[in-house]
């Protein structure tokens, strides 16, 4: 197992940034300052595209649109709604291509959160071994 | 040797990027070592010897794992290196394994016991004791927080110029943890641990010499001496004795003079910190002479712009009654009540002011609250005799 490890180090590896914000961050979207949110947005994926480094991502629409499916036992129920209760809901995540978690954190400070929230840092599993 | 050990350590972390194998190479190194030099002397180099009987047996241990799950042999660049390092030696990669060791994604007390354990000259019985923890538990977190650099993807290497302040910053905050937690042992008959302080005075030398010339590295290395300086003064009595009743001629003077040469050679480079203007205030207290309050008083101003917790504006506080705004510093203090509310050196201050104010009752229930909060058997003892001595 270890030598698997070993060698794998001098690799880049990809990480994912879970974009969460608080509700006056989302309410930026809608207001006078929309401009300003979206335009620092369009800037960062640019420049994530731009450095090379883009693997995936997606931003999502307002907390209010969510949908959750509740597991519990054997029942499955669909609630409105995120989590209730968060003060920071995911609005958005990325996973980005570097060397290292220093290299992934460079860029998760780079988000253009303006009104309070975290970006959780988190490398992504290894694909699958395939079947030859 | 704790010096070699960290040195052939980082050597082979660089090498092989797997702390696990790393340690467990270099302690069957040890253990070959020990019959080969008591058969054949020491070497000339004994730190080179451990590296490449180790790196042998790391290669070894991957040839054999590659072989077990049936991969190609292919640790070639691994061997090459082994080859060069045999002529050139150790490489010194300590720097790279304590900004690794202290990295902020894993929790301080990881980073303290992982510094401790591979830079330190401590056993992992001696720092599960002087933390208190059993044996096993600091296992556990040893283990996870190998495992989380292994697997979040903390690099080894010294970080980039950009982040180098913040990265600095997280490694001396882990070495000032260390010493605090010598300085003042959170519990048990003593109230210092003498080793602890000496490993974080080590750490931070260690750090000095591999980067000269970083102010706040200078600044923590001055403010450990300072304090260190005067530890047999601290504990000459039943309880910890405070500073104004401390016998001066128990204070290191070696200690205080170099601790002063590292605080004038830090100033000379022209970048303030918090950690020199706390070795700057620690300075002022070490003078045999009267104390200058305002002087402190003005430092603990700076310190404030830098940090404002509520420790710090505790001490600011007490240097404000200390220089003759006893009124002021009594309102600061009840502003601080909330955010203090476990912390016993703030009762104990407190309970000084209200007695100096000639309120000898809020005093007498200030010290019961000291009392019932210290943390070892020293400060209880200590507090006591305040208590008594303010009816």
């Amino acid at each position: 197992m270890f030598a698997n490890l070993t060698l794998e180090s001098y690799k880049t590896m990809q990480f994912a940034l879970m974009i969460s914000e608080t509700h006056e961050g989302f309410e930026d979207r809608n207001n006078a300052r929309a401009g300003e949110y979206w335009g620092g947005w369009m800037a960062y994926s640019r420049a994530i595209a731009e450095s090379g480094i883009f693997a995936g991502g997606a931003g999502l629409e307002l907390p209010s649109t969510a949908t959750r499916v509740v597991f519990d036992g054997a029942s499955k129920t669909v609630q409105d709604g995120p989590f209730p209760d968060a003060r920071e809901l995911l609005g958005g995540f990325f996973v980005i291509e570097v060397d290292s978690l220093d290299d992934a954190i460079a860029w998760a400070k780079r988000c253009p959160i303006t009104k309070g929230g975290t970006v959780e840092v988190r490398p992504v599993l290894p694909p699958p071994p395939q079947a030859d | 040797m704790r010096e070699d050990r960290g040195r052939v350590l980082s050597s082979l972390m660089a090498k092989f990027r797997n702390f696990d194998q790393a340690e467990e190479a270099l302690q069957e190194a040890l253990a070959s070592a020990f019959t080969h030099w008591t058969r054949n002397g020491l070497p000339s180099n004994p730190a080179a010897w451990l590296h490449t009987a180790a790196s042998r047996k790391a290669i070894d241990r991957l040839r054999k794992a590659r072989r077990d799950e049936g991969l190609s042999q292919d640790i070639g660049l691994l061997s090459q290196g082994d080859v060069a390092s045999e002529s050139h030696g150790v490489t010194d990669q300590r720097l790279s394994l304590i900004f690794t060791c202290c990295h902020p994604a894993l929790e301080p007390k990881s980073s303290i016991a992982l510094t401790l354990r591979t830079l330190g000259g401590l056993t992992t019985t001696e720092i599960a004791n002087a933390f208190l923890d059993a044996e096993t538990t600091l296992g556990q977190r040893l283990c996870r927080a190998k495992a989380k650099i292994a697997q979040a993807g903390i690099p080894f290497r010294v970080p980039e110029p950009q982040d180098w302040d913040e990265r600095l910053n997280s490694v001396l905050k882990v070495i000032y943890l260390i010493f605090n937690e010598g300085y003042c042992a959170s519990s048990g008959a003593t109230s210092v641990r003498v080793d602890l302080c000496e490993e974080a005075i080590y750490l931070a030398r260690m750090i000095e010499t591999l980067r000269p010339d970083e102010p706040e590295v200078l600044g923590v290395l001055a403010l450990m001496l300072f304090a260190h300086a005067r530890y047999r003064a601290r504990i000459a009595g039943a309880g910890v004795v405070p500073l104004e009743a401390q016998d001066h001629l128990l204070w290191d003077q070696g200690k205080l003079k170099e601790a002063e040469a590292c605080l004038d050679r830090a100033l000379t480079l022209g970048k303030t910190g918090p950690y020199q203007i706390q070795a700057a205030i620690m300075a002022l207290h070490s003078q045999a002479a009267a104390r200058d309050w305002g002087q402190i008083l003005m430092l603990y101003d700076a310190l404030i712009t830098f940090d404002a917790n509520p420790v710090i504006r505790l001490n600011r506080a007490v240097a404000l009654a200390e220089a003759g705004f006893l009124e002021l510093a009594l309102q600061e203090l009840t502003a601080l009540e909330g955010a203090l509310t476990m912390y016993q050196p703030y009762f104990a201050a407190k309970a000084d002011l209200l007695r100096k104010a000639g309120h000898e009752a809020a005093a007498q229930t200030a010290y019961a609250q000291a009392i019932g909060l210290a943390r070892n058997a020293a400060d209880v003892a200590w507090l006591q005799r305040q208590k008594s001595a303010a009816t």
